[in-house]
């Protein structure tokens, strides 16, 4: 049985604009996911969709064979945007998902301090030692979103939801926290769904691509990625890699020519 | 010197500055006290008369004080309501709007009729000027809170109240003090106004009592006094804001 499984999912909003619409996805425990695609192809609704937030206009999303929203799963997420709390530290804000999640939050208000040592270990493994204090304006994005990445992880979440985490930073500290990300994923193996629009970053990351169609968005690809981790980023720049990156991008390229009616121009 | 200690010299420079030019242009222009008394003229017609002023300051003060006192907790409840459930919003947004329209100097006579003369109508025009921008403000606040921070909170099973505690009441704090600013000198306004029109204590009784009897430089005295309060009252709130909720402002500080 998968650990998560969507059947014949579609979701219309209030307004009568469908956004995704029959999409069929199972999602092994522990698998790295990226769903990829045009902007504007219901790649957050169905991140949405998994984690409860909206309930799905026909079809059925479970996760361990049960209903979304009829038992509590442990989910973490991360933004594009980092989302930290400016009037708490940086540690404080990792520590927020400990004080409202029902798994821990007993736990953590009788005795914190192992919570408060796994953070500084969290922290640590991203290189945000020495920062526990900060002030969330004193961090660059970059370690903002090192910061929110162990918000995500501190309550040992079984699914990891990451909605283009990377996409505000700059190449560089991008390519940095895929890295840091990689050794996040090999510590806890999480489930993990990203969506992102950087094939290059999918392809480092995951085990399995969706490629979306838009409007509206269906599963139009499906990609494996059998790279062995631990994944260095100079394989980024080698051949079979950028193969499937130029597959990803080929498709992606045919759905915007259908939609902008033009020839897929440069890919 | 530090920063903070030169901002506070220019502030306090320019006030001085202001009642400089003051003093100089009704000693150039040979203006008449009746007209318009210089600063210094304004203070000496205090010193006489000190503790009776001071009796009604005081006064002053505390309908003042009450009336916010009421105002906080009224448009802490009525932004909390307006900003956090939609169909409150659209039934109260108007009539609030609507109310805050009216002039808060119409309402005192009809005050005095309910009330009597005195302290209570200072308290309740105090608290009617003052309420609409904490209201406002608690209300733009709480519907500012991003929703990726509640998507958070909600994901990881919070319970609303959780949400609240822990988002949209620190999310909202700037914009509460914010508010409490410009409530507290409106605040003053309004006891000042009611006081003028029906009271037989406080300073705005005390500048109509003066005033009929043509002591234009105890007028101005006892503006003077209300300012002096005014300005006080303004810092307290505003160094409770820089304590409490510093973290808004960090680009100054930092």
């Amino acid at each position: 049985m998968p650990f998560i499984e969507l059947r014949d999912v579609s979701l219309r909003y209030d307004n009568g604009y469908l956004a995704v619409e029959g999409v069929n996805l199972s999602i092994e425990e522990g698998e790295f996911v990226a769903l990829v695609g045009p902007s504007g192809c219901g790649k957050s609704t169905l991140l949405r969709v998994i984690s409860g937030l909206r309930p799905p206009s026909a079809g059925q999303a479970t996760v361990r064979g049960q209903p979304v929203g009829s038992t509590p799963v442990n989910i973490g997420m991360a933004f594009q945007n980092p989302t930290l709390m400016p009037w708490r530290t940086v540690l404080q804000n990792i520590l927020l998902p400990l004080e409202v999640s029902p798994k821990h939050k007993q736990r953590y208000r009788q005795n914190p301090k192992p919570y408060v040592e796994a953070a500084r270990e969290l922290m640590a493994s991203v290189g945000l030692s020495g920062f526990e204090n900060a002030h969330v304006w004193e961090l660059s994005g970059g370690m903002q979103q090192r910061a929110s990445l162990c918000r995500a992880l501190i309550h040992q979440p079984e699914i990891l939801m990451l909605d283009e985490p990377f996409s505000a930073l700059d190449a560089f500290t991008r390519e940095e926290l895929w890295q840091a990300m990689q050794v996040l994923y090999l510590n806890r193996r999480p489930t993990v769904i990203l969506v992102t629009h950087d094939l290059r970053e999918a392809v480092y990351l995951s085990d399995t691509i969706y490629t979306m169609s838009s409007r509206p968005g269906r599963i139009a690809h499906v990609r494996r990625v059998e790279f062995p981790r631990p994944r260095a980023l100079e394989l980024t720049y080698q051949d079979d890699f950028a193969h499937i990156v130029r597959e990803l991008r080929k498709q992606i390229g045919g759905m915007r020519s259908q939609i902008t009616g033009l020839k897929g121009v440069g890919a | 010197m530090n920063p903070r200690q030169k901002d506070v010299l220019v502030a306090a420079l320019a006030a001085v500055g202001l009642f400089v030019l003051w003093e100089i242009a009704v000693r150039l222009f040979k203006i008449p006290p009746f007209v318009l008394p210089s600063p210094s003229q304004a203070i000496q017609s205090l010193l006489p008369v000190w503790g009776v002023v001071m009796g009604h300051a005081w006064q002053t003060l505390w309908t003042t004080l009450a009336g916010f006192g009421l105002a906080v907790v009224t448009g802490v409840l009525l932004g909390a309501a307006v900003g956090t459930s939609r169909p409150l919003n659209l039934a109260l947004y108007p009539i609030l709007v609507g109310f805050n329209s009216v002039p808060k100097a119409a309402l005192v006579p009809v005050l005095v009729i309910w009330f009597g003369i005195g302290t209570i109508p200072a308290i309740l025009t105090a608290f009617l000027i003052s309420f609409f921008p904490i209201v406002v403000n608690v209300a733009t606040g709480l519907a500012a809170v991003p929703p990726e921070l509640r998507e958070v909170l909600k994901v990881l099973g919070s319970s609303r109240l959780e949400a609240f505690t822990r988002v949209s009441i620190p999310f909202s704090m700037p914009y509460f003090f914010a508010s409490l600013k410009v409530a507290i000198t409106l605040a003053f306004v309004g006891a000042v106004i009611s006081e003028i029109a029906a009271s037989q204590k406080g300073i705005g009784y005390m500048m109509t009592s003066a005033s009929s009897q043509f002591n234009v430089p105890l007028v101005f005295g006892g503006l003077l006094v209300i300012a002096v309060m005014g300005i006080l009252l303004y810092a307290v709130f505003a160094l409770l804001e820089r304590r409490l909720v510093g973290w808004a402002y960090r680009s100054q500080n930092a």
